[in-house]
């Protein structure tokens, strides 16, 4: 098996505020291999967009990586001075965020935010540059691209305005790009175009995605595999059929059976009770437990860890925890 | 309440909302003085321009299509919010436009509730959850006696799932799953025939998406109540609807029984949508996106407005805008290629 491209072990993030110390990610760990798309699936308050912000360093303050470190291609990250950070963040990682309209200034064409981006990045003088935009904005699909680069960002629709954003993200060539909900600000049309070329592009540049997103169906169409997080750690992790098709832990499973199917008309849908809980009262052991159809005295106590279940890993003592 | 056996009718006896050629335009002109000295004209946003539908007695009537397709429009034009520009809407058989004083107005107005998207912008956060879900027992009049209209909301309370001691809360303390069950009980506070829910789940996360859909559908059967529900996605849509009407730029391209959309769309657009929902039962299949995007409405497509990204489309498209007919039983659809000759033998017979 080949070396994973982002290594990331027993990452913790806290925030600290005036009542005390909340954790936001508690020991998750996962790899990431070449060219892979990964996926990273929860609900809100899941800490999947933090865990994504983390790898890239741009955690907000008061939030900060109390434990754990991160790896890209073996060199750790996760401790970077400022300016070195900068130089990778772009050049070795990219990253699309939801709204494509905050990504992008209002203020200079996206001509120019390409080019200013591919020339902090690489040695290209402004001609070069200027013509490995066009390239990239062809390659992502936005029609008379040697036209559109001199437009502002509001002259472009959503879906065109995001196609935008993943040219900038694909500027220098990265070998990993942070996708964190890519397609949620989109209609249902344009979301699978988008997805499509994401999933094409990354094969075309050789790059791995991580793909952070609460929308099953997303995930199902491109990643290879996923981990889903609950109330800040992994529950379940595998590859993307196991998972969705043969949901082990019971979060996961609720979570698969929540979902409204396009293909068969159930009398019920499958509901979890209850919500999230919240960081300042994430329950003992299990953090599932107190919504969990088959909790038993063990989850109330003591916290499990991944184990291997078949192909894919689980936490959760229905599986053994012998440990 | 003896709704169960109004749902037993079918067939077009016991329709509860009828709504005939409705429109709404809005002015988007810029000011007088800058049209006069640009030479700009005036521009109208043509939100609805002429839709018909019914509602069944204890049915749920799904209006889908993706953000500027008018169908929020449409549920605010239902509930009175605005005035339509040109059509009727009829309520259990009355013209509500024919509707002049006010008491004959609140009568209605009563039968008929709302729920909408965001249960953080709908609640206000400055009253107490008993005043919001009390709020229409009180506009009403409906009950008088103050113990009367506490144990009322205690039992609205009750009814979607939360105790009656959260009456005494604000809506801050309460999750966005919880802020829509209050959001529910508001609307049947004032016993209600017909909600119309707009995007009611869009906000929640998935788990608790299927709690809300699964309150709505309960409280539907045992109250009989009717729904319009307006969603961007179809998955919801099929799980909730009896019938379902895709609009596309103001105007329904087509309107059938929800099986029957679902197993044989007809109208292009409905399959374009069909065929690019992530779904999560297609992994790793391969699929070709549909180009193109939904045109501006202030400045429609001539003919069919779905030609620019229709598969199918013919000249005839570019020249003459298709209308709304049966096509099958119960099927309507707006489209020139769906009767084409080469065309419709294998559908029917397939059908």
């Amino acid at each position: 098996m080949s070396e994973p491209l982002l290594h990331v072990e027993h990452l913790r993030i806290e925030f600290n505020t005036r009542r005390g110390t909340l954790v936001a990610v508690d020991d998750v760990s996962f790899d990431v291999m070449p060219g892979e798309v990964f996926g990273v699936v929860g609900e809100s308050g899941a800490g999947k967009s933090l865990t994504g912000q983390a790898i890239i360093g741009l955690l907000e303050p008061p939030g900060r990586i109390a434990a754990g470190e991160i790896r890209l291609d073996g060199r750790r990250i996760d401790n970077l001075p400022y300016g070195q950070m900068r130089r990778l963040r772009g050049r070795q990682i990219g990253m699309i965020f939801q709204d494509p309209l905050t990504s992008l200034n209002p203020l200079y064409t996206v001509g120019r935010q390409l080019v200013e981006t591919i020339q902090t990045h690489t040695s290209l003088n402004h001609e070069e540059a200027r013509r490995r935009a066009v390239k990239l904005l062809q390659d992502v699909g936005i029609p008379a691209a040697d036209k559109r680069i001199d437009h502002y960002p509001h002259q472009f629709s959503g879906g065109m305005r995001q196609r935008v954003v993943i040219a900038l993200a694909l500027c220098a060539n990265p070998r990993l790009v942070i996708a964190d909900e890519p397609t949620t600000a989109l209609d249902v049309s344009i979301q699978a175009q988008i997805i499509i070329l994401l999933k094409q592009l990354c094969e075309q540049y050789d790059t791995a995605v991580i793909l952070i997103t609460h929308d099953m169906g997303v995930i199902a169409e491109i990643s290879d595999r996923v981990a889903v997080m609950y109330a800040g750690r992994i529950v379940e992790i595998g590859g993307v059929r196991e998972v969705v098709k043969k949901a082990r832990h019971p979060y996961a499973r609720g979570l698969m059976g929540a979902i409204p199917s396009l293909h068969r008309r159930v009398e019920k849908l499958n509901q979890i009770d209850g919500s999230m809980p919240r960081l300042t009262e994430i329950p003992s052991g299990c953090a599932f437990h107190p919504r969990c159809p088959q909790a038993f005295e063990r989850c109330r106590r003591e916290r499990p860890d991944l184990v291997n279940v078949g192909q894919s890993q689980v936490a959760c003592w229905l599986y053994g925890g012998s440990s | 309440m003896n709704g169960a056996q109004a749902t037993q009718t079918t067939g077009g006896g016991d329709v509860l909302l009828r709504v005939r050629g409705l429109k709404r335009y809005f002015d988007v002109s810029r000011p007088l003085l800058n049209r006069l000295l640009e030479g700009k004209p005036r521009q109208i946003l043509r939100a609805v321009s002429g839709i018909d539908f019914d509602i069944q007695r204890g049915h749920t009537f799904a209006l889908v299509g993706e953000s500027g397709c008018g169908k929020s429009t449409v549920a605010n034009l239902v509930v009175g919010l605005y005035r339509p520009t040109a059509g009727t809407i009829e309520f259990d058989g009355q013209d509500l436009a024919g509707l002049q004083r006010r008491s004959e107005l609140a009568a209605i107005r009563r039968k008929m509730a709302m729920i909408f998207q965001d249960p953080y912008a709908s609640l206000n956060p400055r009253w107490r959850v008993f005043n919001i879900i009390s709020e229409p027992i009180r506009a009403f009049g409906l009950l008088k006696d103050k113990q009367a209209i506490i144990d009322r909301t205690a039992q609205l309370l009750t009814q979607v799932g939360l105790s009656p001691e959260d009456g005494q809360k604000y809506p801050h303390e309460f999750s966005g799953g919880q802020r829509q069950r209050i959001s529910i009980a508001r609307a049947l506070a004032s016993d209600p025939r017909f909600i119309v829910c707009d995007e009611p789940t869009s906000a929640l996360d998935v788990s608790v998406q299927a709690q809300i859909l699964n309150l709505m559908s309960e409280l539907q059967r045992r109250l009989g109540l009717s729904y319009l529900f307006i969603s961007h996605d179809l998955a919801v849509v099929r799980h909730m609807a009896d019938r379902i009407g895709v609009m596309y730029l103001g105007r329904l391209c087509e309107s059938a029984p929800a099986d029957t959309l679902f197993e044989n769309p007809r109208h292009p657009y409905t399959r374009l949508l069909l065929d690019t929902i992530p779904d999560i039962e297609m992994t790793g299949r391969k699929r070709v996106p549909v180009a193109g995007e939904i045109p501006n409405p202030i400045d429609p497509p001539a003919g069919c407005a779905f030609h620019p990204r229709c598969p199918r489309v013919m000249d005839v498209c570019r020249r003459e805008r298709p209308h709304l007919r049966p096509v099958a039983d119960g099927v309507m659809v707006s489209c020139h290629a769906v009767d084409a000759p080469d065309h419709s033998p294998g559908t029917q017979a397939a059908g």
